[in-house]
C-alpha cells in the first residue's frame, strides 16, 4: 500500500452521547514526524477524540484514518503500529516492571524472546534500569508515567497517542517525560498529545489545534497563534477596582480581558502603561510575552483550568 | 452496524492466550493462599455434610451419602469457583484495575478479552474440582481413573458459569449487585439440581424445572462418572451446557461492548 505522509486524517468527525455534543464536525491532520497537540479545558471533548483514533469509540458522523487504516473499521490493524499512554494509570500494580513489559508485549504477540530483547533498551529509555525486578505498586508517580511510557514503545509504533501524560506529576517529573517525549520526536515518531497544560503545548507541539466545547476555535503553529490572536505584550494587574482600572488604562491598550479578579491588558507599548500605574502599591502588577493561555482568553473570554 | 460486532468478536484462534497466562502469573504470585481458599470451604462442606448428615441418611441412590454427596461436590465447586473468579477478579480488571483497558490498547479484541477470562475461570474451576475429586478418591469414595475421567466435564461447568457470570458483570454497576445474582440464582440451584440430595425427592414441576438448570446437567455428566456408571442422555448434557457457555459468551461481548466501546 502506498504509504501517505498523513499519520492521522480526521474529517467532519461529530460525536454525541445522548444530547450532549461532544465532538463537533471536528477536521484535522498530523502528518509523519510531527507532534500536534489537542488543547483545551477539561470536558473540551480531547480524549473522547484520542479514544476514537483508537477504535474504541466510533463517531457518529466523519471519517477518520490512522496510518492509512480506516478507523474504526480497521482500528485493529492501525493499533498494531500505535503506542497509547492513558490518562489514567493501568499498570499492572502487583507485577515488576519487567513483568508489566512482558505480558504488554504478549498482546501484541511477541515472543518471550522478542519482548526480553527489546526491554533492555525501554528501561534506558525510561530512566528505570535500577527498578526492573521492583513491583510498580512501589514506584513513584513519575516512574509510573515512564513506565507506561515504556509499555507504548514496545511494540516499535510510529504513532503515540498520549491523553494528559503530565497530568498529576510534579514540575521534575514532568520535564524528564518532556525529555523523553523529544527525544522520540527526534527518532522521527508522531505523537499526538491532549493537554490543558500550555507551557507543555508550546514546548511540545509543532502545531496544535484549541479546542472548547468540542469544537475546534484555532489551529496552527503555536508561536504563529500567539501572534495572530495577541501579538503584542501582557500586563497582567491584580488587586483594585477593575472597572477603574479598564477606563484608566483603556486608551493605551489594544485590548482588555478581565478574567476573575485579574484584568489582562494587551498592549504594543506596555511602559506607557506601566507610567500610569506607578506608585500604585494596592496593586500587582505582571509584565510578560504572550502565551497559549492568552489566545485562549482571547478566544473564549475565559481561562482555562489550570 | 453489524461491522462493529464483528470487531469486537475475537480476532483469531489464539490471542486469549495472552490474557490467560497474564492471569496464570497473577495467580502464580498467590498461589498457595489461592488454593487454600478455594478448598477449604468446599472440604469442610464435604466432612461437614458428608459425615454429619451421611450417618442419618444412610445409602442414597444405591451408594453412600458421602460418595452421592462428593460427586455434587465436585460440580459445586467448579460451579462456585468459575463464578467468583468472574464476579470479582475479572470486575476488578475490567472496572477497577483498567486491565481490560490496557489490553484494548493493542491488538487484542474484546471477545479476545473475554475468551481469556472464560478459560482462565474455567481452569480455576478445574483446579478446584479435581481437588475434590482427589480428596474423594484417596478416601475410597471414587477411584482414581473416575476423577480423571471427570475432568473435561469439569472444564465445562466451569466455562459454563464463567460465561454467566460474565453477563453479570457486563450489567452490574457495583460489586454490590452480585449477591443477588449469588442468593437467587446460585444457592437455589445448588439445592435443587441434585448436587446435595436426589431430585427425585422434588415435586415433578420443580424436577422439570430443575432440567432446565445448568448444574443439573453437570451433575448428571459428573456423579455417573464419579460413580462409574453409564451416564443417561449424556449427548443432551453435553449440548445444553455448550449452549450454556457459548450464549452467554456472544451476549456478555455485546454488552461489554455497550458499556466499555462508546
Amino acid at each position: 500500500m502506498n504509504m501517505s505522509n498523513m499519520a492521522i486524517d480526521l474529517v467532519g468527525v461529530r460525536k454525541s452521547f445522548g444530547d450532549k455534543v461532544i465532538v463537533n464536525d471536528l477536521s484535522f491532520s498530523v502528518a509523519r514526524g510531527e507532534c500536534f497537540g489537542l488543547l483545551g479545558p477539561n470536558g473540551a471533548g480531547k480524549s473522547t477524540i484520542a479514544r476514537m483514533l483508537l477504535g474504541m469509540i466510533s463517531p457518529d458522523r466523519g471519517k477518520i484514518t490512522v496510518l492509512d487504516e480506516p478507523v474504526p473499521s480497521r482500528a485493529r490493524a492501525a493499533r498494531v503500529r500505535v503506542g497509547v499512554v492513558p490518562q489514567f494509570d493501568n499498570l499492572e500494580p502487583e507485577f515488576t516492571v519487567r513483568e508489566n513489559l512482558l505480558v504488554f508485549g504478549r498482546y501484541f504477540g511477541m515472543s518471550a524472546r522478542t519482548i526480553e530483547a527489546v526491554v533492555p533498551s525501554l528501561l534506558e529509555f525510561a530512566r528505570l534500569e535500577s527498578k526492573a525486578d521492583v513491583r510498580v505498586s512501589l514506584l513513584s508517580g513519575g516512574m509510573k508515567r515512564r513506565l507506561t511510557l515504556a509499555r507504548a514503545l514496545i511494540n516499535d509504533p510510529h504513532l503515540l497517542v498520549m491523553d494528559e501524560p503530565t497530568t498529576g506529576l510534579d514540575p521534575h517529573a514532568r520535564h524528564l517525560i518532556w525529555e523523553r517525549l523529544r527525544a522520540l520526536l527526534a527518532r522521527g515518531k508522531t505523537i499526538l498529545l491532549t493537554t490543558h497544560f500550555m507551557e507543555e503545548a508550546e514546548r511540545l507541539c509543532d502545531r496544535l489545534c484549541v479546542l472548547e466545547s468540542g469544537c475546534k476555535i484555532a489551529e496552527g503553529k503555536p508561536d504563529a497563534l500567539i501572534d495572530e490572536h495577541i501579538g503584542c505584550n501582557v500586563i497582567e494587574i491584580y488587586g483594585g477596582d477593575l472597572d477603574q482600572l479598564r477606563e484608566l488604562i483603556r486608551p493605551y491598550a489594544r485590548h482588555i480581558e478581565v478574567s476573575g479578579e485579574t484584568l489582562f491588558c494587551y498592549a504594543r507599548c506596555p511602559d506607557e502603561i506601566s507610567v500610569h500605574l506607578r506608585g500604585r502599591t494596592d496593586l500587582r502588577v505582571l509584565q510578560r510575552p504572550p502565551n497559549l493561555e492568552d489566545v485562549f482568553l482571547r478566544l473564549t473570554g475565559r481561562e482555562m483550568e489550570k | 452496524m453489524d461491522d462493529g460486532y464483528a470487531s469486537v468478536m475475537p480476532a483469531n484462534a489464539y490471542n486469549w492466550t495472552a490474557v490467560w497466562r497474564r492471569n496464570y502469573l497473577a495467580w502464580r504470585k498467590v498461589a498457595l493462599a489461592s488454593l487454600l481458599g478455594n478448598l477449604a470451604d468446599p472440604i469442610t462442606n464435604l466432612f461437614g455434610l458428608g459425615f454429619g448428615l451421611g450417618l442419618i441418611v444412610g445409602r442414597v441412590e444405591g451408594t453412600s451419602y458421602i460418595a452421592f454427596l462428593a460427586a455434587g461436590m465436585v460440580a459445586i465447586s467448579a460451579m462456585t469457583s468459575a463464578t467468583f473468579e468472574t464476579l470479582y477478579a475479572a470486575f476488578a480488571r475490567m472496572d477497577v484495575k483498567r486491565t481490560w483497558e490496557g489490553i484494548l490498547f493493542t491488538q487484542l479484541t474484546l471477545g479476545d478479552i473475554v475468551l481469556g477470562e472464560l478459560v482462565w475461570a474455567a481452569s480455576k474451576s478445574v483446579l478446584a474440582g479435581t481437588a475434590i475429586g482427589i480428596v474423594a478418591a484417596t478416601l475410597g469414595y471414587a477411584s482414581w481413573t473416575s476423577v480423571l475421567c471427570a475432568i473435561p466435564t469439569i472444564a465445562l461447568t466451569g466455562l459454563v458459569f464463567a460465561s454467566l457470570a460474565m453477563v453479570v458483570i457486563s450489567l452490574a454497576p457495583t460489586y454490590d449487585y452480585f449477591v443477588f445474582y449469588q442468593s437467587l440464582v446460585l444457592t437455589p440451584m445448588v439445592f435443587l439440581c441434585g448436587a446435595v440430595f436426589p431430585t427425585s425427592q422434588m415435586p415433578d414441576s420443580f424436577q422439570h424445572f430443575a432440567g432446565l438448570l445448568p448444574l443439573a446437567h453437570s451433575v448428571d455428566l459428573i456423579r455417573p462418572v464419579m460413580l462409574e456408571r453409564g451416564a443417561d442422555n449424556a449427548a443432551l448434557h453435553v449440548g445444553a451446557l455448550c449452549v450454556y457457555a457459548v450464549l452467554p459468551f456472544f451476549a456478555s461481548i455485546a454488552l461489554f461492548r455497550r458499556r466499555l466501546l462508546r
